[in-house]
């Protein structure tokens, strides 16, 4: 008997790291793998996964009848440190350092925690890096601060929209459709040179790159239905960014 | 003069991404000097008219390797250092110039754009698994010969 809750624990702990990970932006192929690991290093060989991007299916075949448990994953955000801790805490599985208790503590922990920088550190970074691809993109040195500005804001509104409004493709949209205005009102009063230059530096901080990332990772692991659907999401998340863009040069 | 501008600019994007993406403190520097290396190679490839397809293969090649270099040195998930560096390399500018003429009704340039920013997309999904199949027959081989 004690053994069938000790399996119910280990399954228990596997799903919490698989879910973190999951939640945090990790591709398929680790997520899985770090189930698999840590279920073999507290005994038990035989697990099946099926991760797919919204939702974890893990079974264990165990002492007693197979037990499959199911966990719905709703939303999403990029923690790309979560991950690197959740990975950290199943090699000190792995290596026997940590036990089931003590693991199942750490990720309780850790899906609790809130390790994410700042907001504002985070909009800054947004804007130094449009104002930077602006640069990069061979735009002059006077695009600078407008397309920061125009970053800046993009970066804010489509964190403030996505708060307000479920549907991740329309704050997108909104807030390209914002760059856009904000970079025509700056070459309009003069403040800015190239209007081309300013909108592509300052969209970028949207761009859909972890997305692109882990869908080519994910296919090529041979993780289709994921890679897919990831593929799909960078691929309306660009459409949302280019639809809202283009709606402000229609008015051109 | 100019790679230099290009060299601290990229430097700095790649790191602010990484704070974007919430990556670990001790790791910022490194997603900057992934991002550097690969904007960098994509910049003087381009520029030196090696065509931009070829050069970002080029890049994002060079920036997987560079991150899985970094992986297993630091023991941390590989996509911390190559989400990164990609972020550059998105065409971007190109896309928009597709949508630019869509609007405008120029069709036929319109669609040649378009084909050629999912041809750049696909450059730099060819880059990073050319990598990775490279590291996955480094990896197997050095285990000794296959029965």
């Amino acid at each position: 008997m004690e053994n069938q809750d000790q399996t119910f624990e280990v399954m228990r702990a596997c799903l919490l790291a698989g879910k973190i990970m999951l939640q945090s932006g990790a591709e398929t192929y680790r997520v899985e793998d770090t189930m698999s690991r840590m279920a073999s290093a507290f005994g038990i060989d035989k697990t099946h996964s099926y991760v797919t991007p919204t939702g974890i299916i893990f079974s264990v075949e165990g002492v007693g009848p197979e037990r499959t448990k199911l966990v719905r994953i709703s939303d999403r955000t990029t923690d790309l440190r979560k991950v690197a801790m959740v990975n950290s805490v199943s090699r000190k599985i792995s290596s026997g350092e940590v036990g089931l208790e003590e693991a199942c503590r750490l990720l309780g922990e850790l899906e609790q925690a809130n390790l994410t920088f700042s907001f504002y550190l985070q909009l800054a970074a947004a804007a130094i890096a449009s104002g930077c691809f602006t640069i990069m993109f061979q735009g002059s040195w006077l695009d600078f601060i407008p397309s920061m500005a125009a970053g800046g804001i993009g970066y804010f509104l489509v964190v403030y929209f996505h708060r307000i409004v479920p549907v991740k493709f329309f704050a997108e949209f909104l807030s390209s459709f914002f760059i856009g205005m904000v970079s025509f009102f700056f070459v309009k009063f003069g403040l800015g040179q190239e209007l081309d230059k300013i909108i592509i530096g300052s969209v970028m901080p949207l761009v859909p790159g972890l997305l692109i990332t882990n869908a080519v990772r994910d296919l090529m692991a041979g993780h289709l239905v994921s890679g897919l659907s990831k593929g799909a999401e960078a691929l309306l998340t660009a459409f949302a960014i280019g639809s809202g863009i283009a709606a402000i040069l229609s008015f051109l | 003069m100019i790679y230099i501008e290009q060299l601290v600019t990229s430097f700095i994007a790649s790191a602010a991404f990484g704070i974007i993406f919430n990556a670990p403190k001790e790791s910022l520097i490194k997603c900057g000097v992934s991002g550097m290396i690969g904007w960098i190679v994509y910049f003087a490839l381009d520029i030196n008219g090696f065509g931009t397809i070829f050069a970002t293969l080029m890049a994002s090649f060079l920036i997987a390797v560079v991150s899985q270099v970094f992986a297993k040195a630091y023991r941390t998930p590989i996509i911390i250092f190559s989400v990164a560096g990609i972020i550059p390399l998105v065409p971007g500018g190109l896309a928009y110039d597709a949508m630019r003429n869509f609007v405008e009704n120029d069709y036929s340039i319109a669609i040649a754009l378009a084909a050629k920013a999912s041809m750049i997309s696909g450059a730099i999904a060819v880059g990073l698994v050319f990598s990775e199949v490279i590291n996955q027959v480094i990896r197997r081989s050095s285990l000794g010969p296959v029965k």
